[in-house]
C-alpha cells in the first residue's frame, strides 16, 4: 500500500507541479491564442493530478498512523485528523514530501524555456501513458488511457513549437538552443526508479521508465534535427526529485499554491 | 503591425452536423497552429469534431452593396422550384 501510495503521488505531483507552473502563463501569454493553449494545457495536467490525488487519499485513509508516519513527516500532513481529500494530499504536504521530477518545478523564464520544458516531458508522458495503459491498477490503467489522448497532443503541440523556434529566426533559434542545454540536465529524474516504481514494476501496475529513455532519446532527437537544434551532449543529471530532493524552486511553487488552504483550512467559494 | 501572424478564419463541425460553421477567427503562423489554435479557443466545449481554417485573405465575399441585383431578382421566378411535379401518393420521401 505503501509503495502503491508513493508511486501514484510521483504521477500525481508531476502532474500537479507541470500544470501549476503552465498555469503562471495565464495573461501573460505571448499571443492570446497561446495563452489560451497553455491554460488549457495547465487544465488538463491538473485534471489528471485530481483523479491521481483523490486516489491516493483513499490509500492514504487506509493507512495507520506509523504507516503515514513512515512516508511522510510534513507536519500539516500528519496533524490533519480528518479524512484526507486530494485537497489534503496536494496541499498539507511540504516540499521534502513531494516526488516531482526536477524539470516541472524550473522556472517558466520565457517562452523557449517553458517549451523546453513542455517537449522534453509530453514526449516522455506519451511513452508513460502509453504503458501504464496497461497496468494491472484499474484507476492508473483508467488514468493513463485518458491522459494517453490529453499528452498525444501536447506532444504535437510543443514538438512543432520547438521547430518553429528553433527553425525560425536566429534569435528564436539561440534562445531555443540555450533553453534546452539549460534544462537538459534535469531530465535525469523523469527514467530513475525509485523503490515505489521497482515495487509497483514487480505486481505489474508500473513500468519500466529506464526502459523508455531511448524512445524517448530517439522521438527528441529527431524533433531536434528538424528543428536544426543539438542535442545536448551532457549525460550528468541532476536527480532527487522522487526522493523529496528539490530546487529551490518547488519552495516558492508550494508557498504560493499552498498558502490559502493552509491560512484557511477548507476555505470554499 | 506588419509582424503580425496571419488571420485566419475557422469553421466547425459539430459532432451531428453535416457542414462546417463558421465560428470566429484567430491568428496563427501557420496551418498547423492554427489548426491546433481554433481546437483550443473553439473546441474546449466538445463544440465540433471537425475543424477547417482558411487564411481570410483567401475568403473572397460578396459586397453587401450589391446585393439587391445579386439576389432580388431570384424573388419572383416561381419556375425555378421543384413544387409542379404531381407526385403519386406512393412516394413518401421525395
Amino acid at each position: 500500500m505503501k509503495f502503491l501510495l508513493n508511486y501514484i503521488l510521483q504521477l500525481a505531483d508531476n502532474a500537479l507541479i507541470h500544470g501549476h507552473r503552465l498555469s503562471e502563463w495565464c495573461g501573460h501569454g505571448p499571443v492570446l491564442e497561446q495563452d489560451i493553449a497553455l491554460t488549457n494545457t495547465a487544465l488538463d495536467h491538473i485534471g489528471q493530478a485530481r483523479s491521481l490525488y483523490q486516489y491516493a487519499a483513499d490509500i492514504y485513509n487506509q493507512l495507520d498512523s506509523a504507516e503515514r508516519e513512515s512516508l511522510f513527516t510534513s507536519a500539516a500532513l500528519l496533524q490533519f485528523r480528518d479524512q484526507a481529500t486530494e485537497d489534503a494530499m496536494a496541499y498539507l504536504r511540504d516540499s521534502w514530501d513531494f516526488k516531482n521530477a526536477l524539470l516541472l518545478e524550473l522556472p517558466n523564464k520565457d517562452w523557449a524555456y517553458t517549451i523546453a520544458k513542455c517537449f522534453l516531458y509530453d514526449n516522455f508522458t506519451v511513452l508513460l501513458y502509453s504503458a501504464l495503459s496497461g497496468s494491472a491498477d484499474a484507476t492508473i490503467a483508467a488514468v493513463a488511457k485518458k491522459s494517453l489522448k490529453e499528452a498525444s497532443y501536447h506532444r504535437k503541440w510543443s514538438n512543432e513549437w520547438v521547430i518553429r523556434l528553433g527553425d525560425g529566426t536566429p534569435e528564436s533559434h539561440e534562445r531555443m538552443q540555450q533553453a534546452l542545454d539549460d534544462y537538459w540536465t534535469y531530465t535525469g529524474d523523469l527514467f530513475k526508479l525509485s523503490e515505489a516504481d521497482r515495487k509497483m514494476l514487480e505486481q505489474h501496475i508500473g513500468t519500466d521508465v529506464s526502459a523508455l529513455y531511448d524512445q524517448w532519446h530517439s522521438d527528441i532527437a529527431a524533433i531536434l534535427n528538424t528543428a536544426t537544434l543539438i542535442l545536448p551532449a551532457n549525460e550528468w543529471r541532476q536527480e532527487g526529485g522522487k526522493d523529496g530532493r528539490h530546487t529551490e524552486s518547488l519552495g516558492y511553487i508550494l508557498a504560493e499554491m499552498q498558502y490559502l488552504q493552509r491560512t484557511y483550512p477548507n476555505a470554499q467559494w | 503591425m506588419e509582424n503580425e501572424w496571419p488571420l485566419w478564419e475557422v469553421f466547425i463541425r459539430s459532432k451531428t452536423g453535416l457542414d462546417h460553421k463558421h465560428v470566429g477567427s484567430l491568428h496563427a503562423a501557420d496551418a498547423a497552429m492554427a489548426i491546433e489554435n481554433a481546437r483550443d479557443v473553439y473546441t474546449r466545449r466538445m463544440e465540433g469534431v471537425s475543424i477547417w481554417v482558411v487564411e481570410s485573405r483567401y475568403i473572397h465575399a460578396s459586397n453587401p452593396d450589391d446585393a439587391e441585383a445579386l439576389y432580388d431578382p431570384a424573388n419572383d421566378k416561381v419556375y425555378r422550384h421543384p413544387t409542379f411535379y404531381d407526385l403519386p401518393d406512393e412516394l413518401k420521401h421525395m
